[in-house]
């Protein structure tokens, strides 16, 4: 076969998905790779939770821009994605998270993002089994929740629909215009765009990606338990980090009524076993900000691997040593949020037009100095 | 708050107690931990005339020295020599050095049309419910399904005064035949047969019949049954319906334990591929009562005094297991079973996942990341046998890395338990002492 | 010690109940005629497994939800809710 694809994606997690849709919409000749199972990957190793963060300006960008994104796409979603427009509350614990809570919300508002803080006593009206005195929160009503695997799955279904070809198999290897299969096949294309999430370096050794193992934890229906997105201001101190182990309190009420708790991250760890003590602190952090939360039934607790980047931000561009070769991929706990973000500055790159946001931060050439020997 | 064990048996039925007993006559320290009100799990479970074989072992569980831990459900396996346990209140961990698992089994449930209407049940299922109280005097009942299990439920049901109105047996008549000379040749299994036919008087027996679907309101009215092409509805109050017991081989997994061919292996004495870790009664191969009491008594034995007091009892048990296997071949499930279920028939019942919705998927944990089917509190102990059947996907077990807690638990119990001390011994390894296959599995 | 009576009285749905001692909660429910739970998509189920494993059984117990029905028994002046 001599056909030459415009665009090959290699994983159909939420961001090679989001990517196939936004090229097929643009009339890219687009086939996507997945031999594993759509959204089963980091994908499914999601809260779900979209969020927009301001840990840099360029996260900010992109989380909002993509989140706006959400909001336009979400009248679309069929029921199984489970949107729910829930917003987020950034949970203050003392006075000095409360400090935060007013520059978050100072920031937010110069980014046009609407946002409003309560004080002790609003929280634990919208919160009712939160502990009390908590200091107050922030609330971003524009935050969401949905459930990745099925948001794979629709935008993926969508760029089906839109004439994109999936192969349900393995990528062997992708460069220089082509890929291979483990059936054999053969395709070429113009643009290979590697969003292989956790997997990414499989085809890609030297990527600049560590592996960051994170626990969740679903309970039986408990509805009304927790009505928004509940996040520490702590959580931030912990994504900074690094490289040690973390948890923070990040629980998330899903649309069946069941109780998502998260969340951790730990770097060095390649097993996907449960990892007790991680898990215990996560815990203990939950129960903490929601002394009920213990009598919960827990139903399942899993683990699951995503790609995190040295400073946190994606990978979204050529990769410089190939002239075929894109990247989508090192998002980190950011994935659901920024997929959609992602797919539309990958595709205006890939077009040679104007991105609605500056890709500059994203470019996977920032690191070419420490990729070099690789 | 931690409990020391010379021997922890996980499992009250037959097989667990057979096995505490048999331990705890060495003068060992025999703990007993199950998660129903009380002992004698399945087949004896409580609140009926218990027979002959079952007062006796009941008995001896009460005039012995083993600890019992009633009401406990095992969670979490976090490493060797420690479970994690939970009751309604509390969680704890138990530190053994030697465990046996007699996990038993459950009942594999096949979709068809009207399945989840009130008072369609497994066939144990009502069994197990009315032995918890549950009245039937009176009631119409249809037994259906497979396996011995069908004619035991009839005749207790029946001597309860429920009127069994028809068994149906799925395998055709012509299987049981040279099993019949089998029977012939095992006289305690024929007089079994000989109960249960007088017992269930006034039944309708038939053979390669199965309920093709169950129609009612707001409960059971009437089942559907197929035979040979013809249909023919049946007025009843309830169905109970199971086709074979698949066994609990979650704990077994989570342990480490080596699972051939749906079943935990191992050699003679039931060992398993993890040492100190014995296996006894329906996770080994399904084989009913006797069985499972033979096999509780040889890894009772073995673990606690060593393999020679149990190697008399070995020869027994193969000639048990040859009659198991040849009544597990004589009722093999007929194909046409998978066709019962329509589009909209629910497979998975804790998320209401239709049939329609499962069969264009190509794996179990595809299925299970888009539809939910698996997702809910049952973790597929339901729908996965059901899929397995349906589809031929890899079973759930095998699929997805079994992961604590293997039971619904608090969230308080996951993790470390608040006063919890670690039980002695290495921290990491699970010692796998498998050098080649076992001496002999089946 | 005194004799525990054969009998005691629970409420099921707020309606009272008499059941034998060893009764199990499900049971009781089953007698009342109501069914024990609603499923996700609005369809009344009753146990299917009776041994605590297909989780049909769940109902509200003292105010605990989520409760194995089939595996608890009934005690003196329990209240049981299945909606």
């Amino acid at each position: 076969m001599s056909d030459v694809w415009d665009v090959v994606i290699i994983g159909a997690g939420i961001v090679g998905s989001a990517c196939a849709l936004e090229c097929a919409t643009r009339g890219m000749r687009t086939a996507v790779i997945e031999g594993k199972g759509i959204g089963s990957g980091a994908t499914a190793a999601g809260m779900g939770h979209i969020v927009v963060m301001d840990d840099s300006p360029a996260q900010m960008a992109l989380t909002r821009y993509s989140q706006k994104l959400w909001q336009d796409l979400s009248e679309h979603l069929p029921a199984n994605v489970e949107y729910d427009p829930c917003g987020t509350l950034w949970v203050a614990s003392d006075e000095e998270e409360m400090q935060e809570v007013r520059r978050k919300s100072a920031l937010y508002a110069s980014s046009g993002i609407s946002t409003m803080t309560l004080d002790s006593h609003m929280l634990a009206e919208a919160e009712p089994h939160l502990r009390q005195p908590l200091a107050g929160a922030l609330l971003v009503p524009s935050d969401a929740v949905l459930y990745p695997p099925c948001a794979a799955a629709y935008l993926l279904a969508e760029a089906l629909r839109l004439k994109a070809q999936l192969y349900s198999r393995r990528a062997l290897s992708a460069k220089a215009g082509k890929v291979r299969l483990d059936d054999g096949t053969e395709l070429h294309a113009s643009r290979i765009v590697n969003a292989g999430g956790a997997d990414a370096e499989e085809l890609l050794p030297g990527l600049p990606i560590r592996k960051r193992k994170g626990h969740l934890v679903i309970t039986d229906r408990y509805p009304g338990f927790v009505r928004h997105q509940l996040v520490e201001l702590g959580y931030l101190k912990s994504a900074h980090s690094l490289t040690s182990d973390s948890v923070a309190f990040n629980v998330q009420p899903r649309r069946t009524g069941q109780v998502l708790i998260g969340s951790s991250r730990q770097y060095n760890a390649e097993h996907p076993e449960v990892d007790t003590q991680i898990l215990t602190s996560m815990i203990d952090r939950a129960r903490w900000f929601l002394p009920e939360i213990g009598a919960l039934s827990a139903i399942r607790v899993w683990t699951g691997f995503r790609a995190a980047t040295p400073d946190k931000l994606p990978l979204i561009g050529p990769w410089p040593e190939d002239e075929s070769l894109y990247l989508a991929t090192g998002h980190e706990g950011l994935g659901i949020t920024t997929s959609l973000g992602t797919a539309s500055i990958l595709a205006d790159h890939l077009q040679g037009i104007a991105t609605k946001i500056p890709i500059e931060p994203y470019l996977p050439a920032r690191f070419e100095k420490s990729v070099a020997h690789a | 708050m931690n409990e020391h064990f010379d021997i922890l048996v996980v499992g009250a039925g037959p097989a667990g107690i057979a096995a505490a007993v048999s331990a705890s006559a060495s003068g060992k320290r025999v703990g007993l931990v199950d998660d129903n009100p009380a002992p004698g799990g399945q087949i004896w479970r409580s609140g009926t005339p218990a027979g002959a074989e079952a007062r006796k072992w009941l008995a001896r569980l009460d005039t012995s020295s083993v600890f019992r831990l009633q009401g406990w459900r095992v969670i979490d396996h976090p490493k060797h020599g420690t479970l994690r346990v939970e009751s309604d209140q509390d969680c704890r961990d138990l530190c053994y050095e030697k465990l046996i698992l007699a996990t038993g089994a459950r009942e594999r449930f096949l979709p068809f049309p009207g399945w989840t209407i009130p008072n369609v049940m497994g066939a144990g299922g009502l069994d197990a419910m009315v032995r918890g109280g549950l009245p039937i005097a009176g009631k119409r009942v249809v037994v259906g399904g497979t396996g011995p299990l069908l004619l035991a439920v009839a005749a207790h049901l029946a001597r309860r005064g429920a009127k069994i109105v028809a068994v149906c047996e799925q395998a055709p008549l012509r299987r049981f035949v040279p099993f019949a000379a089998y029977l012939l040749r095992e006289p305690a299994k024929l007089l079994q047969g000989i109960d249960y036919l007088t017992a269930t008087r006034g039944t309708r027996f038939y053979t390669g019949c199965w309920p093709i679907a169950a129609t009612g309101k707001e409960k059971l009215e009437s089942v559907s049954l197929q035979r040979s092409g013809k249909n023919w509805e049946v007025r009843c109050d309830y169905l109970a319906c199971g086709y074979h017991l698949v066994p609990n081989l979650e704990l077994a997994a989570l342990v480490g334990c080596r699972i051939e061919d749906g079943f935990v292996a191992t050699d003679d004495m039931l060992q398993t591929s993890v040492a100190g870790v014995f296996c006894a009664g329906e996770p080994t191969s399904i084989g009913g009562v006797e069985l499972a009491l033979l096999e509780g008594k040889i890894a009772g034995l073995a673990a606690a005094v060593g393999t020679a007091a149990a190697e008399k009892l070995v020869s027994h048990r193969r000639r048990r297991l040859r009659f198991v296997h040849a009544l597990r071949s004589a009722t093999a499930l007929d194909p046409q079973l998978r066709k019962l279920a329509t589009e909209t028939t629910l497979v998975c019942r804790c998320e209401d996942v239709s049939y329609g919705a499962l069969r264009k998927h190509v794996s179990w944990r595809d299925a299970k990341l888009q539809t939910r089917c698996g997702m809910g509190p049952c973790q597929g102990r339901i729908c996965g046998a059901a899929t397995e059947f349906l589809f031929g996907w890899d079973s759930a077990l095998v699929e997805s890395n079994i992961r604590p807690p293997i039971f619904p638990a608090m969230v308080s119990s996951l993790g470390i338990p608040d006063d919890n001390q670690a039980c002695p011994g290495d921290k990491n390894t699970v010692a796998d002492t498998s050098t080649g296959t076992p001496k002999e599995t089946r | 010690m005194p004799e525990q009576p054969d009998f005691l009285i629970l409420k099921v749905n707020d309606k009272f109940v008499t059941v034998a001692r060893g009764t199990t909660v499900a049971a009781a429910i089953l007698m009342t005629g109501a069914p024990i739970r609603i499923s996700v998509t609005g369809e009344p189920r009753g146990p299917l497994c009776g041994m605590g494993i297909c989780f049909e059984c769940r109902a509200t117990i003292d105010g605990a939800p989520h409760q194995r029905t089939c595996q608890i028994l009934c005690a003196q002046d329990m209240e049981v809710h299945t909606l």
